[in-house]
C-alpha cells in the first residue's frame, strides 16, 4: 500500500522524475506516484510548485520539494535508513555534484539537440560532443570507482543516478541518429556500468524502453503543434 | 587542515562568495588572481572541463563550480555553518540557490537573477524592457524568501545570503552600465533593507571590489560585445 505522507508528481518518461523514482527505491520508500499530464497540469503541481511548474515534486506530508538533485539529496538526508546516496567524504561529494551538474547544464541539451539536428555536419559536430562528454565520465569511473560496480561504489549513488536517468534518452538518440553513443572502443567501463544500472533493482521498471519513449515524445511533439496551432 | 588557495578574479561575483564563505569560517587561504582573457595553465590544469574561476583547491584537490564549492567549504569547516541543520530548509536553500545562478531559459519560466540582470543590462528596446520585467519578478520572488528575518539565513548570514550577496554591489554597476533601475527601494523595500544589513558586515563589504573599477569592466565587456554583434551583420 502506497504511503500517502509521500508523494511524487511525475511523468514516467522524465529522466528527471526517474532519478526521484529511483532514490525513493533506494531507500525502499513507499510513495504514491501521481501521473501528470505535462499539457493540462494538475492544481496541485501548479500550487507545489509555483516558480516553475515542473515535475518532479516530491511532496513530504505537506511540504513540497522541487528540482530532481535538490529532492535526491533531501531524500537522503530524511530517510536515514537504508544505503547512502551521496559519498560520506566532501572531497567526494564535491565530485558527484560537480559532474552532476555538468551533466544537466552541458552534456544532457546536447542529447535533446541530436533528437530534432538537421544535417549530417551538425549531427557529427553533436555526436563528437556528447561522446567527449561520456568518455569524461568514463574516466571518472575508472579514476573514482576503485574498480567497483557503481560511482558510488557497492551500491547506486548520486552520480549512478544523475547519469543513469539518462540512458533511456541516451538510446533514443542512438535510434534517432543511428549511432552508437557508448561504444567499447571508447567507453567500455560505462557500458558495462549502464547494464549493471539498469538492470538493478532499484532501476528496473522506472527508466522507459526506448520505443515507449520515442512514442510518448511524438505525441508531446503533436500536443506542443496543436498547442500552437491553437493560439 | 591543509593548504587552501582559491583561484579567482575580481570582477567575478562568483569568486568574492567564496572568499566571503572562507572568511567567516576563519580559513587562511591564498588568492591567485586569474587574467580571465589569457587564463594561466593552472586554471586549465584545474578546471579542465569548463577553464573557469573559481576552482577551491584544498591540498591539491581542485573544486570547480561556486555552488559546490560552497558545500565543500560548508561541510569540510564546520565554524559558522551555512546551510540550516533541517533537511527541509536546506532543500529551500538549496532550491533557491539553483534558481538565483540559473542560467537555463526555458519556455515556462522566466530567465533568472544573475544572468536576467545582465540579460536585462545588453538587451535594447522592446526586449529590454520584457528582460527588466522578468528580472525584477525574480527579484520579488527572491525577496519572498526573507520573510521577517535579518537575512535570509536568520540572524545570521547564511547561504542564500552568500549567493544573493551579488546584489549589493554587481546589480547596480549593472543598473548604471545599462542604463536601469531593478533594486528600487520602493517596490523591494526589504531586499533594499536587506542589502543595506548584508554591507554592514565587515567580512562582506572587505570582499567587495570597488564599484567604478566594476562599471570600468561592464561597460568595456558590453562594448565589446555589441562590436561583436555589429561585426556580425
Amino acid at each position: 500500500m502506497a504511503n500517502s505522507d509521500v508523494r511524487l508528481l511525475g511523468a514516467s518518461a522524465s529522466p528527471y522524475v526517474n532519478r526521484a523514482q529511483i532514490a525513493l527505491n533506494v531507500k525502499s520508500i513507499d510513495y504514491e506516484f501521481i501521473a501528470e499530464n505535462l499539457f493540462a497540469k494538475s492544481e496541485l503541481l501548479l500550487k507545489s510548485n509555483p516558480v516553475h511548474k515542473k515535475v518532479p515534486v516530491l511532496i513530504h506530508g505537506d511540504k513540497p520539494i522541487c528540482e530532481s538533485l535538490v529532492i535526491v539529496q533531501y531524500i537522503d538526508e530524511v530517510f536515514t535508513n537504508g544505503p547512502s546516496i551521496l559519498p560520506s567524504d566532501p572531497y567526494e561529494r564535491a565530485t558527484a555534484r560537480f559532474w552532476a551538474a555538468y551533466l544537466d547544464d552541458k552534456w544532457f541539451p546536447l542529447i535533446k539537440e541530436l533528437r530534432t539536428a538537421q544535417g549530417e555536419e551538425a549531427k557529427a559536430s553533436l555526436i563528437e560532443k556528447i561522446v567527449e562528454g561520456l568518455v569524461l565520465l568514463e574516466e571518472v569511473f575508472v579514476k573514482g570507482g576503485k574498480g567497483k560496480a557503481f560511482f558510488g561504489g557497492d551500491s547506486i549513488g548520486f552520480l549512478d543516478l544523475a547519469l543513469g536517468s539518462f540512458l533511456g534518452l541516451l538510446k533514443v538518440g542512438e535510434i534517432i541518429a543511428e549511432v552508437k553513443l557508448l561504444t567499447e572502443t571508447k567507453t567500455p567501463e560505462l557500458l558495462g556500468w549502464a547494464e549493471r544500472f539498469s538492470s538493478n533493482d532499484v532501476v528496473k521498471g522506472v527508466i522507459l524502453e526506448p520505443e515507449k519513449l520515442i512514442e510518448i515524445l511524438k505525441s508531446f511533439q503533436a500536443a506542443r503543434a496543436k498547442a500552437a496551432a491553437s493560439n | 587542515m591543509g593548504k587552501v588557495k582559491v583561484i579567482g578574479a575580481t570582477t567575478s561575483l562568483f569568486c568574492t562568495r567564496i572568499e566571503w564563505a572562507l572568511k567567516l569560517k576563519g580559513v587562511e587561504y591564498e588568492y591567485i588572481k586569474e587574467d580571465l582573457r589569457n587564463k594561466s595553465p593552472l586554471l586549465l590544469k584545474y578546471n579542465p572541463v569548463h577553464k573557469k574561476v573559481p576552482v577551491l583547491v584544498h591540498d591539491d584537490k581542485a573544486i570547480p563550480e561556486s555552488l559546490v564549492i560552497l558545500e565543500y567549504i560548508d561541510e569540510t569547516w564546520k565554524e559558522y555553518p551555512l546551510l540550516p541543520q533541517d533537511p527541509y530548509e536546506r532543500a529551500m536553500v538549496r532550491f533557491w540557490a539553483r534558481f538565483a545562478d540559473d542560467k537555463r531559459w526555458s519556455s515556462s519560466s522566466f530567465t533568472q537573477c544573475v544572468f536576467g540582470a545582465w540579460g536585462a543590462c545588453r538587451a535594447e528596446g522592446e526586449e529590454k524592457e520584457k528582460a527588466i520585467q522578468s528580472a525584477k519578478e525574480s527579484l520579488a520572488l527572491i525577496e519572498n524568501q526573507i520573510n521577517g528575518k535579518k537575512f535570509f539565513g536568520g540572524e545570521q548570514i547564511g547561504f542564500l545570503d552568500l549567493v544573493i550577496g551579488w546584489m549589493c554591489r554587481w546589480l547596480e554597476v549593472m543598473e548604471k552600465v545599462g542604463g536601469m533601475k531593478l533594486l528600487d527601494p520602493q517596490r523591494f523595500p526589504v531586499l533594499y533593507e536587506w542589502a543595506q544589513n548584508f554591507m554592514e558586515v565587515p567580512v562582506i563589504s572587505e570582499c567587495m571590489p570597488p564599484r567604478e573599477y566594476l562599471v570600468n569592466y561592464f561597460q568595456a565587456s558590453l562594448s565589446y560585445l555589441s562590436s561583436l554583434s555589429a561585426n556580425k551583420q
